[in-house]
């Protein structure tokens, strides 16, 4: 079949990818250069499989395919938690200057958070979709205008440590906080995969969904759950990096044309892997560390954005 | 048998359905008719389990419909809303297969697809069952989803609103089909429908609904009579019988 193809073909690069930037200019240097490369890629891809999962099933649920699931202000939050950390405690701190502390702390918190939320929202009965992102985006500013308040007010050198946070970054990753990661990432997809045939018919709106027999409140509140989960877990681990899901969860659509979530979500998995590592290799190799990958994707994926939004407004 | 039961449904304190008692036979065509804003939408929706009804019970051959899995229930009870958008691009084949959802979670036996082919097959669909759906006409995209309701194999098939945007060539067509599927294979249709002549011409039974609340229930031949029409909305309205059919002349009333 031509999509298992493509696929395979996007296997192909992503190996290509992985290996230019594992082997390209090592100089023999096995023993140093090489594992701290192989962490990074491991990096990547956990992050990638986080960031493209989450906002494909985020995208199905909400029925909105310019979304990202930073909208339910997960990203702020990160933000918010890591300026308050740095703002009262310093950033000599255990909890800011212990990657683990650091990550363990910020996961459980955001994950409390959306629980949270989700809590209240369902609770008054079935709100529609829409509500809970109406109320993510309020909750999301109001997080960003009290980082910024505070970053105004902190020691410039102090607000130094807070800007490093600001932009997702894949150098010095702390390489037990990647095993963990991965440990974590592995058994949420086992766990999550099962649901990907119910995604195919959640696509087919509420009503549909419903008459074909899917508890559709029930997957929607475990699937929003997960979402959050993956989000703060790469999140944790790089830092805000989301705008990357609305990229390649797009050009996973158009590569691939089916409604199969399977295959769209493997596509947006590979895509975002391929772009990542190569992003990075461009970061280190053609710009040396002149810019940041976040910045690159930023530029690119605002310069999509614009073009999806183009492209709508004119199909509507 | 499908039992309504005092059933109510609340907005604020504003009342959509009012205490409704209904009880809609197995192998009938059962229409509900009335104003707009009766609340003939939402009490079907409220049978299908599409909303949380706020008092009342409905039970579906002596079972309660809350004490039913999802997908037991998706076995016995197809619905089909008027409204049906989607961001995805499917083909009406594709479309119809998900019909089999309930009984093989997307991996299609054999007798999926034997059940595929008749539904599209039944709906004079095989020839473009692989055109994608934004491609086709109201008519052809309609038949589509019945297609889809027809695959799924439910005793019991709700449709809200079946005709809508609907020229009369393809109105007939759909009720033609409708017919049939309770004359040949014995199911039992419930349908919304806005214009009392097809539902005079192709229904068992008319429910009709006023404010929320049943205002008649019977017959189609009982429920066609001025007195009642009028009743339930508000017109005069005179009523020809032409080769066995009630037809109810409203245009100038």
């Amino acid at each position: 079949m031509r999509n298992s193809v493509k696929l395979l073909l996007l296997v192909l690069i992503a190996i290509g990818a992985s290996m230019l930037y594992l082997f390209h200019d090592l100089n023999g240097s096995y023993d140093y250069a090489l594992p701290k490369r192989v962490m990074k890629v491991a990096a990547m891809v956990i992050t990638g499989v986080a960031i493209a999962y989450s906002t494909v099933v985020f995208q199905t649920i909400s029925h909105n395919r310019i979304l990202t699931p930073s909208i339910i202000g997960l990203d702020s939050l990160y933000m918010l938690l890591q300026t308050v950390l740095i703002f009262f405690l310093g950033s000599g701190h255990i909890t800011v200057v212990n990657k683990q502390v650091n990550f363990i702390l910020t996961v459980a918190i955001m994950v409390v958070f959306a629980l949270l939320l989700y809590q209240l929202l369902f609770k008054k009965g079935n709100q529609p979709i829409y509500f809970l992102l109406l109320v993510g985006i309020i909750v999301g500013t109001f997080f960003s205008s009290i980082s910024t308040f505070l970053q105004v007010l902190i020691d410039p050198n102090e607000f130094q440590v807070v800007q490093d946070r600001m932009f997702a970054s894949f150098n010095n990753i702390n390489t037990d906080l990647v095993w963990l990661a991965i440990g974590l990432i592995v058994l949420l997809i086992i766990y999550a995969w099962r649901f990907t045939t119910y995604l195919d018919v959640l696509s087919l709106g509420r009503e549909n969904a419903i008459n074909l027999g899917v508890s559709y409140d029930s997957i929607v509140k475990k699937m929003l759950v997960l979402v959050a989960v993956f989000i703060s877990i790469s999140t944790a681990l790089v830092g805000p990096l989301t705008f990357l899901g609305l990229i390649v969860a797009n050009l996973s659509y158009q590569a691939f044309k089916t409604y199969k979530h399977s295959v769209l979500i493997s596509g947006a998995i590979l895509i975002s892997v391929i772009s990542l590592v190569g992003g990075q290799w461009v970061v280190e190799r053609v710009f040396t560390f002149s810019t940041t990958l976040s910045v690159i994707i930023n530029f690119v994926g605002g310069v999509y954005f614009i073009y999806l939004l183009l492209k709508e407004s004119r199909s509507s | 048998m499908i039992t309504v039961r005092s059933l109510s449904k609340f907005y604020g304190k504003k009342s959509v359905v009012e205490d409704v008692t209904v009880n809609i036979q197995r192998g009938q065509i059962t229409s509900f008719i009335g104003p707009n804003g009766a609340g003939k939408s939402t009490l079907l929706s409220m049978v299908s389990r599409l909303l949380d009804a706020d008092s009342g019970e409905v039970l579906i051959d002596q079972t309660d419909v809350r004490k039913m899995k999802s997908n037991e229930f998706s076995k016995v009870v197809s619905i089909l809303k008027q409204s049906n958008y989607m961001n995805v691009r499917l083909t009406i084949r594709e479309l119809v297969s998900f019909g089999r959802f309930p009984y093989s979670k997307g991996r299609l036996t054999e007798e999926d697809e034997r059940f595929v082919d008749q539904a599209i097959d039944y709906m004079h669909l095989t020839e473009m069952q692989d055109s994608y759906l934004d491609e086709l006409s109201g008519g052809q995209k309609q038949r589509a989803f019945i297609a889809m309701v027809i695959a799924q194999d439910t005793e019991y098939i709700l449709l809200d609103e079946p005709l809508n945007n609907l020229d009369m060539k393809h109105s007939v067509q759909i009720m033609k089909i409708l017919r049939q599927l309770v004359d040949d294979l014995g199911k039992t249709v419930v349908i919304v429908l806005h214009d009392i002549n097809f539902a005079s011409v192709y229904s068992d039974r008319i429910v009709a609904l006023k404010d929320g609340k049943v205002v008649k229930d019977g017959p189609t031949r009982e429920i066609i009579q001025s007195e009642a029409l009028k009743e339930i909305y508000d017109m005069d309205i005179p009523i020809q019988e032409m080769n066995n059919c009630r037809i109810c002349v409203y245009f100038k009333s």
